[in-house]
């Protein structure tokens, strides 16, 4: 109760502070006149006895000061303390300035790479209950991670006990009609229970029903918010209607919501029920899906696991042809939509919290210096009567000030690279990030800011205040101040350079090895010459292309098409264009080797004979495929160095048979020609055994062309493209795009070209605020030092000694910085070696270049102070006070 | 001035009550009055008085109004109210206890000096 009453009043007498202050004025005035009257009864003249009243009870504001404290808010004192801080800032506005730009720079920054962490790594997954989202798949000992077989997928579900639900999705295409046009458009195929084990449901019309992902339903779909808008402008009355996708009428069921996104199938437009089983889901061996389950409560991550392995282990003892070694994969959801992220940004956050280290100590050096060149007004109110907390809480307000100020700044800041970044990413991988929508200001992200402002805050405030606290004690104990600490504390301008430079060091080792890194993905070897390769996808529609027959003329109508193009060299043709992925396997069989059922996986590409001579893949031994090389002869194969040193070591594989796992004669081929390693996987991913087929043996109505080119390959897409629809108007064709461009915007080339960018950003801000530090602290000892080089030029020193001398403090500076530096960056290089591709965290020669860079500029920083100082005029700097 | 004391801590409170109890009075009335009483042992400073008195305001164990003195100058006097005056018993009783407690600390004959 009292303390409340004791509020108010308070309150009460904030709100009336004038008049507080007048009656205590007015009272405390009467009080002298009393004292003056005794005093003049006491026979002393008017006048004097006055001043003796003033002089017996010293200073009024200071008691006014005191009375004041009892009943205001401490708050009143802390707003005259930012009342000086911002005298004191506008006094200096270069300094304020400079500092409040350095602090923006470093919390922009950091909180804008905070808002994509957030956005990817700690803000949930936008479906219901998040953590209890599992995804679903097989393994086996050469995929940790495979595709999930239908029919495994069915007994899984029925056997498991750990799992509420447990659904799939696989990724399929139509030739979407609208109106006259035909589209490919990426679709996927999902279990009728796929959104309620997510928590979505449809906007507009109703989910998939139970059931009716059977074989023999009705074909229906539910269409995603975009395409609902982009391709039926958005009708509400569509639901119901039927829709053309690859010539059979599909009923529109469902739209989902706006914010719907589901990572693994991004690009998908449409999604439809399983229905029949395809022709490869027709055997237990195709691995064409993934699953999502929703754990029952209180399961973990590791039982569910557990209780697939064991089901797994049953599967594989019934169906050991093709179950054998196949076991589970359960990892939270979360792992497989934002995992290949993680390394990237926690190093990307890293380097931007060093950024931030790097401008609070750029800052709070300056503040030192500014400190030091204010010690006459610390005295000064000190002697006024400042106790010492008042003077130390002087320097926290300004510490906060300027860090509020810069946070202000750099929330600005964070907010423009936010969206520049969010910009920056390649539409199709965006897809692919739903949560960069939610990259932006909001209470994570402020709190981050808020969190490192208050850092700052202190950092700033208790470099002058332990500086202040340190001195006192040093100047009331010694005269001289040769201890340790106080040594330590004159130096702290010099130690924090050094911090500075440490930080500057890593920054430029970490963006070095990234941009090494990065430059070595580029020129990985990839087996064929990137340059000049137009390519594209095409689906032909099943109706007009069903058969082998038609699908084998239209390839050749096309190659033969495109080859006349003015400015192609050579087409090809061929199932999948090289560096997209380590799919599409088959299981392969060597005759006369003791085989108990493994699995011996690899690659599988159906090429036109033309596609490998236009690649420039280049060829070992044997020979390329012929036109002769058709249904109507018996097939062979080509194989690529890896797949002949595995299953052919030490031997020659040309001649040699391989089989399917039955040895089945219709699948017997005949080894040809061996070719060097053709990437077919991403840049970073390892090279596969793969095995090269004529496209004229198994053609499909999907597939892509590649056409070398002697012009700009880029100007020949858009006439490549129409004389692709000229063949006919119903053939989708899409992804056109260079080959060259496919590289250098593929995922792990982006995330490299990303984290070099960004880091080597980071690094040259650092390494601009590290030297101009070094630089402000040499210029400020030298012009300490004026008086002691004068001296030493009266005594005879040579302009150029003195130039050494200087430079020799700036030079040791940069050693230690240097060598503090280089030993944390091997260690952090450590940390980030899984972004590393071929470096290795010590790389001599990064190192060696980021050393020579920061002693560079160092020295050239630390230049114009020594030439200042050998031009200091000795008797001016002797007769100067 | 030769005898000044300094008056004991936390008890300058009290006295300024003490000294209300028998009629209200202004700031300097307080301090001539404490003077007086103690002759001339006691002195208050006017630097601790104002926050003293801002302080009991605070609490509510006095109250403060604008009067007009015999001379005709305006000045604040304070009154003592009823809580002041609770105040006060509590403030003495605990004074007296520890008075007596150092007395009798004091008196030990064991290790009278």
């Amino acid at each position: 109760m009292n303390a409340m009453v004791r509020l108010l009043r308070k309150l009460a007498a904030l709100l009336r502070r004038q008049s507080f202050d007048q009656d205590l004025q007015e009272e405390m005035a009467f009080h002298r006149e009393q004292v003056a009257k005794e005093f003049e009864a006491g026979g002393i003249a008017p006048e004097a006895a006055r001043y003796a009243a003033i002089r017996q009870f010293g200073n009024a504001t200071l008691l006014q000061e005191r009375s004041r404290e009892v009943v205001a808010f401490r708050a009143e004192t802390v707003a005259q303390d930012l009342r000086f801080a911002v005298r004191q800032l506008l006094r200096s506005p270069g300094f304020a300035v400079t500092a409040i730009l350095v602090l923006a720079l470093g919390i922009g920054a950091s909180t804008a790479i905070f808002g994509f962490v957030d956005a990817v790594l700690i803000q949930p997954l936008p479906y219901a209950n998040p953590n209890q989202l599992v995804s679903v798949d097989e393994s086996e000992t050469l995929l940790p991670r495979s595709n999930l077989s239908r029919d495994d997928y069915e007994d899984w579900k029925r056997l498991n006990s750990t799992l509420t639900s447990l659904d799939v999705y696989g990724g399929t295409g139509f030739l979407l009609r609208t109106g006259s046009l035909s589209e490919p458009t990426p679709a996927a195929r999902v279990s009728d229970g796929f959104f309620r084990t997510l928590g979505v449901a449809p906007m507009l019309g109703r989910d998939f029903r139970s059931g009716e992902d059977r074989p023999g339903q009705p074909k229906i779909a539910i269409l995603s918010y975009g395409t609902w808008m982009k391709r039926f402008g958005g009708r509400r009355d569509l639901i119901g209607e039927s829709i053309s996708l690859t010539g059979e009428a599909y009923t529109v069921v469902g739209v989902l919501p706006r914010n719907f996104a589901f990572a693994p199938r991004a690009s998908a437009e449409l999604w439809v029920p399983l229905l029949d089983k395809t022709g490869c889901e027709k055997r237990r061996s195709c691995h064409n899906l993934d699953g999502v389950g929703r754990l029952r409560n209180g399961v973990t991550v590791e039982a569910a696991s557990a209780d697939m392995k064991t089901i797994a282990a049953q599967l594989a003892l019934q169906y050991p042809g093709s179950n054998k070694g196949q076991s589970a994969s359960i990892v939270p959801l979360s792992e497989i939509v934002v995992g290949k992220l993680r390394p990237t940004l926690v190093t990307l956050l890293a380097g931007a919290g060093l950024l931030l280290l790097i401008a609070c100590v750029n800052v709070a050096s300056l503040v030192l210096v500014r400190a030091e060149s204010r010690r006459r007004e610390t005295a000064v109110r000190g002697a006024l009567g400042a106790t010492p907390s008042r003077l130390v809480r002087q320097f926290v307000t300004e510490g906060l000030l300027l860090a509020s100020l810069g946070c202000a700044a750099g929330a600005v800041l964070a907010v423009v690279i936010m969206s520049l970044l969010a910009r920056l990413v390649p539409k199709p991988m965006a897809q692919g990030m739903p949560f960069l929508a939610v990259v932006g200001l909001n209470r994570h992200t402020a709190l981050f800011a808020a969190g490192s402002t208050l850092m700052a805050a202190l950092l700033l405030a208790a470099t002058p205040a332990l500086r202040l606290a340190f001195r006192e004690i040093h100047e009331g104990l010694t005269d001289g101040g040769k201890g340790a600490a106080s040594r330590f504390w004159r130096r702290l301008g010099a130690n924090l350079v050094v911090v500075e430079l440490t930080v500057a060091v890593v920054l430029l080792a970490g963006a070095g090895l990234l941009a090494k890194s990065f430059y070595l993905l580029l020129h990985v070897e990839t087996g064929i010459d990137p340059s000049h390769l137009a390519t594209v996808y095409i689906m032909a529609p099943e109706s007009v292309y069903g058969k082998p027959e038609q699908q084998v003329a239209l390839y050749h109508q096309i190659l033969e098409k495109v080859s006349a193009f003015p400015g192609v060299q050579s087409a090809g043709i061929t199932s999948y264009l090289p560096l997209q992925c380590n799919c599409d396997t088959d299981w392969i069989r060597i005759p006369g080797r003791p085989f108990h059922g493994e699995h011996n996986e690899v690659l599988q590409r159906d090429v036109s004979p033309q596609y490998l001579p236009a690649l420039k893949a280049k060829l070992v031994r044997g020979r390329m495929f012929t036109a002769a090389d058709d249904a109507s002869h018996p097939q062979v194969t080509i194989l690529n160095q890896s797949m002949a040193r595995k299953y052919f070591p030490g031997e020659d594989p040309l001649g040699k048979m391989i089989g399917d796992g039955d040895l089945t004669p219709k699948s017997m081929r005949q080894v040809v020609g061996v070719i060097e390693d053709v990437r077919e996987g991403g840049l970073d991913d390892e090279a596969w055994p793969a095995e090269y087929f004529s496209i004229y043996h198994a053609p499909d109505n999907s597939f892509a062309v590649a056409a070398r080119t002697t012009q700009d390959e880029k100007q020949i897409l858009p006439v490549l493209l129409k004389t692709l629809r000229e063949i006919n108007p119903n053939l989708g064709v899409y992804g056109e795009n260079t080959m060259n461009e496919q590289m250098s915007a593929s995922q792990s080339a982006l995330l490299h070209r990303f984290s070099t960018w960004l880091v080597g950003g980071f690094a040259v801000l650092a390494l601009m605020l590290g030297v101009v530090g070094l630089y402000g602290v040499v210029a400020y000892s030298v012009s300490q030092r004026t008086r002691e080089i004068g001296v030493r030029m009266a005594l005879g020193a040579q302009r150029g000694a003195i130039q050494r001398l200087v430079l020799k403090e700036a030079g040791w500076l940069t050693g230690m910085g240097i060598i503090a530096g280089l030993i944390c960056s091997v260690a952090t290089a450590h940390l980030m070696r899984s972004l590393l591709f071929n470096v290795h965290p010590w790389d001599f020669s990064t190192l060696l270049a980021v050393a020579a860079v920061l002693g560079f500029s160092a020295l050239l920083a630390s230049l114009i102070p020594a030439r200042r100082a050998s031009s200091v005029n000795p008797v001016k700097a002797l007769s100067a006070e | 001035m030769a005898n000044r004391a300094e008056l004991m801590p936390g008890t300058l409170d009290m006295l300024i009550l003490k000294t209300l109890t028998r009629a209200p009075l202004h700031g300097y009335g307080v301090a001539q009055s404490i003077k007086r009483v103690s002759d001339d042992v006691l002195t208050v400073e006017e630097g601790s008085l104002y926050p003293a008195l801002q302080r009991l305001l605070l609490q509510g164990w006095v109250k403060a109004e604008w009067k007009k003195t015999e001379t005709n100058r305006r000045a604040r006097y304070y009154t003592l109210t009823a809580a002041g005056r609770k105040q006060l018993g509590t403030e003495i009783s605990n004074f007296q206890k520890m008075i007596a407690a150092i007395g009798q600390v004091l008196e030990d004959p064991q290790e009278a000096v």
